[in-house]
């Protein structure tokens, strides 16, 4: 993975629990998508969350910021329950970052716009400040002199970057990564991987669709594999890869690693 | 065979055969590159000599000073030989204020001149937001048109004074704070309408405090009620300002501080003035109208949607004639008796319900256009609807829609010459027949319409390029 030793020291798992699910149930139309999930993350944990297409994980993190709508059962994010009170909803989005699969950077403005765009608006803070914000987090993650360029004339590695800056920039509590490295070639897959370590270290909590199972091992405390819409295993990345409890795991691992 | 080979010398490049350069490829490849298109080539080259060879001489042999359209003729017989045919813009020379102004009052010409200087410079900040060359440049233009055409118009001292106190005030702005330009923009409709209709300076005054009193409502509702409902409460308030008290308090006002400009009624406008004056204020008011339209249409909020759609389906099913004749004469009917409703005003305001509807439609496809991902971007920072509307999705929107919308508008400037089906001098059929009517250009044909349609197609062709322009302006996405 990463050419330095990653540092597990910063990350400490704490008690206060950051999100919390019970019961949750969704449909789309008819379709029973996600299944009695139940899940408790507290604050500081690195969970992996993988699974075969269509077993509804992106679909339970992006109910964590609610920009899927669940029918039934209770998610409690920072002590907020998320239900159509749209103050609520707007506090948790403004305490949850979120990277996609596309980037989903703003075309029409530049890096640096992206980047304030939501601090100076969402959190009123000063222009200037906003800035000097946005500039620190474009240094970590490595592009500060793209910052004028149009997202259009960056790689999909600097644009994903840039979308992990520009949530940065809001100082989120909790960051959900919907397969941050599925679109991207594979010598751009580490920069970001690289990146999503980095945050790692320093203690955020982070949930991640992904099937970077290197990243799983290095990083995550916990795994979660999803089928069907619901939850079949969970367990610490060791335990989770070498001796795998379930045989839909079993089948799912032999088919990521068995080359 | 021997297999090896190595150059001991490299080639220097050498110039294209004569065929592959200039003029003759050009040739060759545009107009001469297979059998077809050389018989294309030549059967358009014998079209256009029969077309030119048939019109130039109407157009060398046109007369500019005559006193009717015999006379015209009598020197064309007379410089080109019997039978010759020849333009005759004489007739342009002597009426052409009625193309412009229509019937008002040529010692005020200078008014509707003014507010068309004015006008641009209005648009300055909108069309060149924050540049301050070209907005410079810009004003500099308008200056020197102010100038020109308020000596020849014969404007009051008053006029000049005012003209150069907004232009200076302007030009400030542009170096200091090209921001605060859109302030002269946000006054300049009751200015104008003000400089075109004259009366009492209270009624434009008193008109836009309605706009204050919409601002007033929303701010001291937004906390309590949130923007949407607190918006609809800010227009009820303004539309009940100027259904109720704007008349007496314009009339209080006007008893006890006169002054104003000398009345204009409706009927005395005419020409371009009339037409440039139903098409601004009519693309300026439909783009909001618009844009909300199409947002309503998208809305999950029922009833909301269901008006928008109702609205734009009803306006669009039907002919703009039908809404015109609707002005003309129905909107009297339902309006309480006394009221004097003006005919332009009720004009523009169902041209800009039209035009409306159509630019929903326009921008309903820049929204669909846009990948689902940006919504969720910009929910998923928290910003709230109106924000990511405003600073997400329509600057894309609008800008994918840009082509389509200027479409809209050119169609609704020449859709203005339908309000002579309402007894309303256009410039093309209205100012036309009455020149026709006359019995020194009776019979004279093709030069009024030349005359109007090349303005027509200046206007046009304008709003064409800047268009293209602003594309380029705002192409951002490198593909």
């Amino acid at each position: 993975m990463s050419e330095h030793a990653i540092d597990r020291s910063k990350m400490k798992v704490s008690d206060e629990v950051a999100i919390q699910i019970s019961g949750m149930n969704k449909w789309y139309g008819t379709f029973h998508v996600l299944r009695d999930i139940n899940m408790t993350v507290q604050r500081g944990e690195r969970i992996v969350i993988c699974g075969p297409s269509g077993s509804g994980k992106s679909t339970l993190i992006r109910c964590i910021n609610r920009l899927e709508e669940h029918q039934q059962g209770q998610i409690v994010v920072d002590g907020t329950e998320l239900t159509n009170d749209l103050k609520n909803i707007d506090k948790v989005r403004s305490e949850v970052g979120m990277v996609f699969q596309h980037f989903n950077l703003f075309p029409h403005l530049t890096i640096l716009e992206n980047c304030t765009l939501a601090p100076i608006w969402v959190r009123k803070v000063p222009k200037k400040e906003a800035e000097e914000t946005a500039m620190h987090f474009l240094r970590k993650v490595k592009i500060p002199e793209q910052a004028n360029k149009y997202p259009g004339q960056l790689s999909g590695g600097q644009q994903q970057r840039v979308a992990i800056a520009r949530s940065l920039c809001m100082k989120p509590r909790i960051m959900l990564f919907d397969e941050p490295t599925s679109a991207l070639d594979p010598e751009m897959i580490k920069e970001v991987l690289d990146t999503m370590i980095q945050l790692a270290e320093e203690g955020m909590t982070m949930l991640c669709v992904t099937h970077e199972m290197g990243f799983a091992q290095a990083v995550a405390n916990r795994v979660i594999f999803m089928d069907q819409g619901q939850i079949v295993e969970q367990n610490e990345p060791k335990e989770f890869f070498n001796n795998p409890k379930s045989d839909r795991t079993k089948l799912f691992l032999s088919q990521i690693l068995g080359h | 065979m021997d297999k090896h080979f190595a150059r001991t010398e490299m080639l220097p490049p050498l110039a294209p055969p004569v065929t592959e350069r200039g003029v003759v490829k050009w040739l060759r490849e545009n107009l001469f590159s297979g059998p077809f298109n050389t018989i294309l080539t030549l059967v358009a080259l014998v079209v256009i000599y029969k077309l030119v060879s048939a019109a130039l001489p109407w157009w060398l042999n046109s007369v500019w000073t005559a006193e009717s359209l015999s006379q015209c003729r009598e020197i064309v017989a007379a410089t080109a030989g019997e039978g010759a045919s020849g333009a005759c813009w004489a007739m342009i020379r002597e009426r052409w204020h009625q193309f412009i102004f229509g019937f008002y009052p040529p010692d005020l010409w200078w008014r509707p001149v003014l507010a068309f200087g004015l006008l641009i410079a209005a648009l300055g900040p909108v069309l060149y937001s924050g540049q301050k060359r070209s907005l410079t440049i810009l004003l500099g233009i308008v200056a020197a048109y102010l100038v020109v055409t308020l000596s020849l118009t014969g404007a009051p001292t008053g006029a000049f004074v005012a003209a150069a106190v907004v232009v200076v005030a302007l030009f400030a702005a542009v170096q200091v704070a090209p921001g605060r330009m859109l302030l002269f923009t946000a006054i300049y409709p009751a200015l104008c309408f003000w400089l075109l209709w004259g009366g009492s300076i209270w009624t434009p005054v008193v008109a836009m405090l309605g706009f204050v009193v919409m601002g007033v409502v929303y701010m001291a509702l937004v906390g309590r009620f949130g923007p949407t409902a607190s918006a609809i409460a800010g227009v009820v308030a303004a539309v009940l300002w100027w259904l109720f008290l704007d008349i007496p308090i314009t009339q209080a006002l006007a008893d006890m501080i006169g002054g104003g400009l000398r009345s204009v009624e409706s009927d005395e406008f005419g020409g371009f003035l009339l037409a440039i004056t139903i098409g601004v204020t009519a693309i300026s008011f439909s783009l909001p109208i618009g844009i909300l339209l199409a947002l309503g249409r998208q809305s999950d909020m029922l009833i909301v949607k269901t008006l928008c759609v109702g609205f734009i389906e009803f306006i669009r099913g039907v002919p703009l004639i039908t809404l015109l004749f609707t002005a003309s004469l129905l909107l009297q009917y339902f309006l309480p008796p006394g009221t004097n409703f003006d005919i332009i005003l009720r004009v523009i305001i169902l041209v800009t319900l039209f035009a409306a509807a159509y630019l929903a439609e326009v921008i309903r496809g820049g929204l669909a256009a846009l990948p689902r991902g940006q919504y969720e971007a910009a929910d998923a920072l928290g910003l709230d609807y109106w924000r990511a509307q405003r600073l997400i999705i329509l600057p894309q929107a609008l800008k994918i829609s840009i082509p389509a919308i200027v479409s809209t508008f050119i169609g609704l400037f020449k859709d203005t010459t339908l309000v002579a089906f309402v007894g309303l001098m256009d410039p093309l059929k209205g100012v036309t027949q009455i020149v026709r009517a006359d019995i020194n250009w009776k019979g004279i044909y093709w030069e009024p319409y030349i005359f109007v349609g090349a303005i027509f197609f200046v206007i046009c062709f304008g709003m064409s390029r800047y268009s293209m322009y602003l594309e380029r302006k705002l192409k951002t996405d490198h593909r």
